[in-house]
């Protein structure tokens, strides 16, 4: 009776874990595992992968310094700065907004996503490309101004293409955060400034951490953002990988960025839940 | 205004409004030093709001605020002398228990040493017998852990005043009566006045000296607790504290004489004023005796028997009057009386309450 039970349940269990479990099993762990097998091989003659087991792609990697040196620069300083951002908005928008307009003012927030992010990253190509502000620049004098392809462009265009995704999660931290935490905060003295360090902020940690984690790792494999406003001068991984895959055809060393691209983000993901972890104490955070 | 310094709290024609509501209105209240005095009224009286104002959480709509003989309109709440026990407590979750307790004495400036906040901190947790859990965190505390922890948190700044939100409503009734006493000698050692929020009319007369009855937005009397509940202001106040029977009567001019609805003239209680006309006759429970044989002032039937112990209660219904709820201590009615059974209900006159209708 009790084991036929057990087996039901189990049963459900499976039924509910299946499909997510081909999912992946399909299309990251298959992939993923024939990633580390061309890593080790060697580069066919007419492009592509054949069968060898060596270390040269690895030792090989330096060659793309730039792009992991980009990335891992770029990717958490985009990360921050949206942070820097999005704060400010997402404790407007949970603490000081109007309630009755607070819905509507949420879902401003999104509304970016309603157009494709390849358009509106065409526009800011635009916008600082010489027939933009630099256009602008030179009509009051100020003439040979480059915006386009820097990396000060590619932040901006992380910053402008991430922020909603930075500000959801504190949003939501902030939004949970107990009124009267506050009040108590206040009723023991503490100046509003105080009580924002000292309550607010702490409470709110785990949406900050949240927001990084999630636009650092979406950032490490970015690609469309510096190959439209980093011009192939600010590349990221991401760019070296489609150059290597589709223009040269070296699927062993692409493979062997890849997966080391990988390694770093589980690392970087570790180190970030480990300082989350003591900055939050004994509570439980979650990490994406 | 001179009286404001022997006054803890002062409240000086006050009123609050959110928009088109009012919460409260003219509402007078005088909080004399050191003493133990509890707000009390149903929820939306508006009896957390006034706290609220005292703690400088809202401000008042109209009236002025003292709070030790200062006017506190405009004073933001991190500037009060008070301090606040919040209902539920409203713990940091992110702080152990030494950190929650000495949050209020790491905001004074200039700032205190650290071996006095250690030390301070120390000698509020061992008043509330919290010696050895400085080091636990929030989560691991039980409800009444918890309880401790907000009261040892808002005494350690030591407040003129201290208020206290429902602080009991959360705990169940052994640990209620528990923390009542508690509460009550803590107060006594600390010398400082607190003030008490609660829709509890037991809690209210167990712990205070002076409690304050509120309804609608109003106090409708403030008094000691043996004073509201023998000799209530209003119908509100008998209903509200304590049970009480209310019997439609008529007032006779001059005769001195009570007609309850259903006939039964009985003699003007000595108290009462010079209501004359349609009235509403208060009496306590525990006043009405039932009587076997002989004559009684009401006659009725049994209808419905509650054995609490100590005491038991019966309902009774008397024909003209409807159903009566009679307290029976159980030392001088030893025999129960069986529902269905044909009574007499005996009272003294003097016991009964008087209110126009």
């Amino acid at each position: 009776m009790r084991a036929a039970m057990n087996t039901k349940r189990n049963l459900v269990t499976a039924a509910l874990v299946a499909p997510a479990a081909a999912w992946l099993t399909v299309f990251l762990v298959l992939p993923f595992i024939a990633m580390l097998v061309f890593a080790f091989g060697e580069r066919a003659p007419e492009g592509g992968y054949q069968v060898a087991f060596t270390f040269a792609q690895f030792a090989n990697l330096p060659t793309r310094a730039a792009a992991f040196w980009n990335t891992l620069l770029l990717a958490p300083t985009g990360a921050l700065l949206c942070l820097i951002v999005a704060y400010p908005v997402a404790y407007y928008l949970a603490v000081k907004a109007n309630p009755r307009y607070r819905l509507i003012l949420v879902s401003l927030v999104v509304v970016p996503f309603w157009t494709s992010l390849l358009v509106r990253t065409y526009a800011w190509m635009y916008i600082l490309g010489s027939r933009g502000i630099p256009n602008l620049l030179s009509m009051i004098g100020i003439e040979d101004v480059r915006m386009l392809n820097t990396p000060g462009a590619v932040l901006l265009g992380i910053v402008y293409g991430y922020l909603p995704l930075m500000i959801m999660p504190i949003y939501v931290s902030l939004e949970r955060l107990d009124r009267r935490l506050l009040e108590a905060s206040a009723d023991l003295g503490a100046k509003p400034v105080s009580t924002f360090f000292g309550v607010t902020l702490p409470l709110s940690l785990p949406g900050v951490m949240t927001g990084v984690a999630l636009v650092t790792i979406l950032l490490l494999g970015e690609y469309l953002i510096p190959q439209l406003l980093g011009g192939g001068k600010v590349f990221f991984i991401g760019n070296a990988l489609v150059d290597l895959f589709l223009q040269s055809r070296n699927w062993p060393f692409g493979s062997a960025i890849a997966v080391t691209l990988v390694a770093v983000v589980v690392v970087v993901l570790m180190v970030a839940m480990r300082i989350a972890w003591r900055v939050a104490g004994t509570r439980q955070v979650d990490l994406v | 205004m001179t009286s404001a310094s022997t006054n803890d709290i002062e409240f000086r024609s006050v009123a609050k409004r959110y928009g088109s509501v009012t919460a409260v209105s003219d509402i007078n209240l005088a909080v004399p030093q050191g003493a133990f005095v509890a707000l009390l009224g149903p929820s939306g009286c508006g009896k957390t709001t006034c706290l609220r104002m005292i703690g400088g959480f809202e401000q008042p709509s109209e009236g002025m605020v003292y709070i030790g003989g200062q006017p506190m309109n405009g004073v933001p709440a991190y500037r009060r002398p008070v301090n606040m026990v919040f209902q539920q407590y409203a713990l940091f979750p992110h702080l152990d228990v030494e950190q929650n307790v000495a949050y209020g004495l790491k905001q004074m400036r200039p700032r205190a040493a650290t071996a006095e906040i250690v030390r301070r901190t120390q000698e509020a947790l061992e008043m509330v017998r919290l010696g050895g859990f400085g080091k636990r965190r929030i989560h691991e505390m039980s409800g009444g852990q918890q309880q401790r922890v907000a009261l040892a948190r808002a005494i350690v700044n030591k407040p003129k005043v201290l208020l206290l939100d429902e602080p009991l409503a959360a705990l169940d009734k052994k640990l209620r009566t528990a923390m009542q006493i508690e509460l009550q000698s803590l107060q006594r050692e600390l010398g400082i006045t607190f003030l008490l929020v609660t829709h509890d009319q037991e809690e209210a007369l167990s712990m205070s000296d002076l409690v304050c009855v509120m309804s609608t937005g109003r106090v409708v009397q403030m008094g000691p607790p043996q004073e509201i509940y023998d000799r209530p202001a209003s119908l509100f106040v008998a209903d509200f504290v304590g049970k009480t029977n209310r019997i439609a009567a008529t007032i006779e001019p001059g005769a001195g004489s009570v007609r309850l609805a259903n006939g039964v003239g009985l003699s003007k209680p000595a108290r009462a004023n010079g209501t004359v006309g349609a009235a509403m006759v208060a009496v306590r429970p525990e006043a009405i005796s039932l009587v076997r044989n002989g004559t009684a002032t009401l006659q009725g039937t049994v209808t419905h028997r509650m054995f609490l112990g100590s005491t038991v209660e019966y309902s009774v219904e008397v024909e003209g009057l409807g159903d009566f709820l009679v307290t029976a201590d159980r030392r001088n009615e030893s025999e129960l009386a069986e529902p269905g059974e044909r009574i007499g209900l005996n009272f003294d006159p003097n016991a009964m309450h008087v209110f126009p209708a």
